[in-house]
Parts: structure tokens; sequence; C-alpha cells
């Protein structure tokens, strides 16, 4: 796309690579603000459902599907009121931190295959890494506000956050080793074909680690039944307490994206990324190189699915919220270090000898046998070997047309 | 159009470098001028942040991802340390006295006036080789702490007999870590107090003089809150 404004419309070069990356930033920026909009109002109608009431009835007709754009109105036109003894600086910068962190970790979420803001050979690591950033802005803000509801839900939520940090990153490491590669467009493109392909089927023991990644993520992203940080029947509402108005809803903000980005984590790491269940796109003939047409249908095709599976599972986190009773803290702990943890170490092991073991599956021939890129590194002249074809795309910004 | 021929003529690089490289110092200085613990510790997460900045900015993607994650998060259990000891008012200002001021003067001179002789003692500076490294990758450094290099261009050597990569160091910091986290955990494990039951408590208190010895070991038990 940059290469397109360089070479056939003639802009410069730093213009045409700021036009891309502003564009890449807008983009995400309104999958994060819409997502959040959406999420909302699916909330309130599923919660209401869960309890066996209707939800947003009203605003924006029968099914309330303006109630989000209402109470966005309301939080822009509220007061924003801070405590007297608030550290001011860290009061106000608190919520931007939290959102940034949220927002940078999708600039290496890959959408569908080169629907990425910056494909980074590390990008789980990095997404990972950026996503553990956004408790900062929940600690500021519980500092800042001079309050101990904030101050005590805040230092749940660091507890809580570090803790579950570890587990988390054993789950993703189960599926990096089974692709040979850190890059989230690799691993995905790695899983293509019938669903079989997907790493979530790829043998029990990821079978089981992908649960316990579930677990991990809705922990991390401090949703019930981990949303200790914001108990509102003993700390009010936790770390946002003195928070109101447009600061407030930059938190929401930063929760939403971290549920969809878990979400879409997830489906990339285990679901086959934009890989439907059925590759229906080949079974119709249409193949990427054919043309650019096919090539762009395939991309959204791609596109919708991974935006799919995401959703479906910022739903299920939902569900769970309004299924579930809130743990206490020494049960979140207990769940994170006394069974998380252990488990996703022994299903890492298991996984890994079930390589050794079985590295063409199970059934021969159901599933691809994943060594792939390792071979392919040791193998050929010198040890140099021939890279593997999905890896070798340019590593320039990509972003969706 | 002129001013839109001098943008161009800006190398952006270099001005993604300045930017990163002025709020990496801007930001270490606000750490060094702040006199609040929870301030310093946000400074200083943003300028290591910005330090992140320069090594994606150099195409070094893995150190970049590893200095979000082991010094920015890092960092954050630093923070948490120091909201958890200056949340009462006496603590939350901490003000450097002028002998450390000027003993962390010197210090930073010296250092700094080390990396300049360094810095001007270098010849030749050559511009950053944009586009020498196609692919940044972190596979060749997994697969040589595994014990097998794949990024050694000495051509004809077998990939896995000769060179046996960094498995030996790496085992031997795995382990190291490992002792340390046991030991941590052992340092910082619940102790297990007996706590006298009720019955025991009645018992002693009814009959001091029948049972002396047992009664002043639950009473100290009790009154000392758990001597072991």
């Amino acid at each position: 796309m940059a290469d397109f404004l360089i070479y056939s419309i003639g802009l410069p070069e730093w213009l045409a690579w700021t036009v891309m990356a502003g564009l890449a930033a807008f983009l995400i920026l309104n999958v994060i603000a819409g997502g959040a909009l959406v999420f909302i109002w699916a909330e309130r109608k599923i919660a209401a459902r869960i309890q066996d009431r209707l939800g947003p009835t009203r605003t924006g007709g029968r099914f309330g599907w303006l109630q989000s754009l209402a109470d966005g109105i309301k939080l822009l036109a509220k007061e924003d009121l801070m405590p007297e003894g608030a550290d001011g600086l860290l009061f106000r910068i608190a919520p931007y931190v939290s959102f940034c962190a949220s927002f940078c970790a999708f600039i290496a979420l890959p959408f569908a295959f080169d629907f990425v803001g910056q494909r980074l050979n590390v990008g789980v690591f990095f997404v990972i890494a950026v996503l553990g950033l956004e408790v900062f802005g929940v600690i500021l803000a519980g500092y800042a506000s001079a309050s101990k509801w904030s101050l005590f839900g805040a230092m749940r939520e660091a507890a809580q956050v570090v803790s579950y940090e570890v587990p988390l990153g054993m789950c993703v490491v189960v599926p990096v080793m089974l692709a040979g590669t850190m890059d989230l467009v690799t691993i995905a493109e790695k899983q293509a074909g019938w669903f079989t392909n997907w790493y979530l089927f790829h043998d029990p023991f990821t079978f089981v680690i992908f649960w316990v990644y579930v677990t991990c993520a809705v922990a991390s992203v401090n949703r019930a039944p981990f949303d200790l940080a914001e108990a509102e029947s003993e700390l009010v509402a936790g770390f946002h307490t003195e928070y109101s108005g447009l600061r407030w809803s930059f938190f929401f903000m930063a929760e939403y994206g971290s549920m969809f980005l878990v979400s879409a984590l997830a489906a990339l790491l285990f679901l086959g990324g934009w890989n439907g269940p059925i590759p229906i796109a080949k079974l119709a003939g249409l193949s990427e190189g054919t043309s650019d047409t096919a090539h762009y249908l395939v991309r959204l095709l791609g596109l919708a699915n991974l935006l799919g599976k995401a959703t479906l599972g910022v739903l299920v986190m939902m569900w769970v919220r309004w299924t579930l009773p809130r743990l206490r803290i020494d049960q979140v702990m207990t769940t994170c270090l006394k069974y998380c943890t252990p488990i996703a170490a022994l299903m890492f092991a298991g996984a890994m000898l079930w390589q050794l073991a079985l590295p063409g599956g199970l059934v021969p021939g159901l599933s691809r046998p994943a060594g792939e890129i390792r071979e392919g590194w040791l193998e050929g002249p010198g040890g140099r070997a021939a890279r593997p074809v999905a890896a070798s795309g340019k590593n320039v910004a990509q972003v969706q047309p | 159009m002129t001013g839109l021929a001098l943008l161009a003529a800006i190398n952006f690089h270099t001005l993604l470098f300045l930017l990163f490289a002025g709020l990496a110092c801007g930001f270490a200085i606000g750490v060094v001028l702040a006199d609040n613990v929870v301030r310093m510790a946000l400074y200083l997460v943003l300028s290591l942040g910005a330090t992140a900045g320069l090594f994606f900015l150099a195409g070094a993607e893995f150190i970049g991802a590893m200095q979000l994650m082991i010094y920015v998060g890092g960092t954050l259990v630093l923070l948490v340390f120091g909201v958890m000891l200056t949340a009462q008012a006496p603590f939350v200002s901490i003000k450097t006295s002028t002998g450390d001021r000027v003993l962390a003067g010197i210090v930073a001179a010296s250092l700094l006036a080390l990396l300049l002789q360094a810095a001007f003692s270098v010849d030749d500076w050559r511009r950053p080789a944009l586009g020498e490294v196609a692919q940044p990758s972190a596979t060749p450094l997994g697969m040589a702490l595994l014990g097998a290099r794949v990024d050694d261009p000495a051509a004809g050597v077998p990939a896995t007999a000769a060179r046996s990569g960094y498995l030996l160091p790496f085992e031997i910091v795995s382990v190291h870590l490992l002792v340390v986290l046991v030991g941590a955990a052992y340092l910082a494990r619940a102790k297990r107090r007996r706590t006298p039951r009720a019955i025991e408590v009645a018992a002693s208190v009814v009959e001091p003089r029948v049972a002396r010895g047992a009664a002043t070991g639950s009473a100290s038990a009790l009154v000392g809150g758990g001597s072991r």
C-alpha cells in the first residue's frame, strides 16, 4: 500500500509512510472505540437476558441499540471531578496510559494475512509484553486518587496481573513451539486448511492448555470472576472510584479493547486465526494468486473470520461474567499458582513429548506436521537453509487497504 | 512547495531517532529531579519505553520487546513497592540531600566523560545501513540457545555437531534462576504458627497451677503472636 502511494501516485516517501501509519492508527482506533460501543450494548443485553430481564429497549428502537451512544454522550457531558488530595498529573495521565497500552498491542495484531499494522517477527511476545503494561494505568489511578478504595483495587490488580502473566506466557509458548516462530502471521498461516489443522485440535495437551489460556486471559484483563480490582460489593468501584466522565470511559475502552485483543490472540494462536473451519475460499477455487479481486475477497473473508472468532470470545467472556460469582483474592491466587501454572507447565511438557513421539500427528495426513520451520532452518547448504515461504513476507508496514 | 521539499529532505529515520532519544533523556532527567517515588517510577517507565522505541527503530524487534517485558514490566513491581511504602503522607516526598546530589553529579559526569571520550575516539561513524538485514528474526537466537547455530556464516560445517551454540550457559542461568525462585519462595512463605485451640486456652486459664508449664507456653504464644 505504501509502495502503491509512492510509485503510482508519486507521493514522496516520508509522506506515504506517514499517511499509511496514520491510516493504520485510525483504523485500529476505530476497532477499539467501535468495538467498545457494540460490546457495551451486547453486555447489557446479555446480562439482562441471563438475569431474566429485557435490558435496554427504548433508546434507538426496539433493541435499544443506541444505548451505548447515549451513554457516550452522557459521559461527555458529565462533570469531570478530581479529588482534592489527588496527584493531579498522575490522575490525569492514568487513563491514557491504560488506553495506550491496549492500543499499542493492536499494532502487531494481524486481522488477516497482510492486514496488520506492523508485522513483527516477535508478534506474540510484543502483544503479551505490551498487554502487561495496561496495569500501569490502573496502579497510577489507584495511587493518584487519594482514596483507599482505589488503592486497594489497584494493589489487588497489580498482584493479580503480575501473577497471571506466568501461566499466560506458558500457554502462549505452546503454539509458538508448534509453529517454530513468534510471528503471529506465520502462526495463523500454519493452521490453514480444515479445522483439524487448528492448534486447538493438534493434540490433547494443546486442547487442555487452550482452556488454561482462556482462564488466564480472563484474569489478565480483569473480567469477572476475576474483577477484584473493581469489586463493587467491597471497594465501591475499585481503582476508578474517583473517576467520572471521559476519563472513566477511557478505562472502559481500554478494558473492552483488551478483551477483544486476548480473544483475537486466542483465535490466532489456537483457533486458526483468519482461516475458517472449512476452507471455503479454497473449495470455491479462489486462491490468493489468481487475481487482485480474488486476493481481496480472500482477505476480506479472513477478516470476517477473525473478527467473528474474536467477537465470539468476547461474548463468552460476558457469559462467564454474568454466570460465575466473583472469587476472593486468595482463591484468585490459588487458581493461578496451584492450578493454572502447574497445569500449563505439564501441558507444555506433554505437547513437547507429543511432538517428539508423533511428529506427524495421531492420524497421518489429517493435520499438518508442525516442525516444518525448524527443519527448514537446519537443512540446506551450510546450515543456512532456504527460509520457509510463509515467513519471507516483506517486513514493512502493511495496513488495511 | 518549499516547505514540502524541506520536509522531504529530512531523513525520517533520524527524526524518529532524535524524538525517541530526546524522550528517553528528558524522562531520565525527570526521574532524577522528581521527588515523588511514584512519579519517578512513571518517568522511568516512559524513559525505558522510549529506549524500547529506539530498539524497534533499529530493527531489533526482539530486544525491543524484551526491553518492554523485562525493564518496563520490572519497573511495574518497583512502582507497586513505591506505592505500598509511600501511601502514607510523610513518605510521599523524598528530598535528596546536597551531599548525595554532589556525589551523584560527580559519578554521572565521570561516566559522561568516559562515554564522550569513547564516542569521539571512533574514527569513522557510518550511517545506519538501512535494509542490510533483510528480515530480522528471533529464530536463530532461539536455535542458538537450544544448541544449534544457524546464523553462523561459516559454510560447510554441519549445523549441529561442531558449533554447539549457547545451550550450556543457557541451562546454567536457568538453573540459577530456578534456585533463586525457590529461595525467594522459601523466604517469603507464611511460617506456620500453632494457634492454641480454645479449649486449651480455657484449660490453661482455669488451672494455672496444675499445668504451669503448658500454660506459660500457650500464653506466651498468645501474647507474642507466634513466637517460633
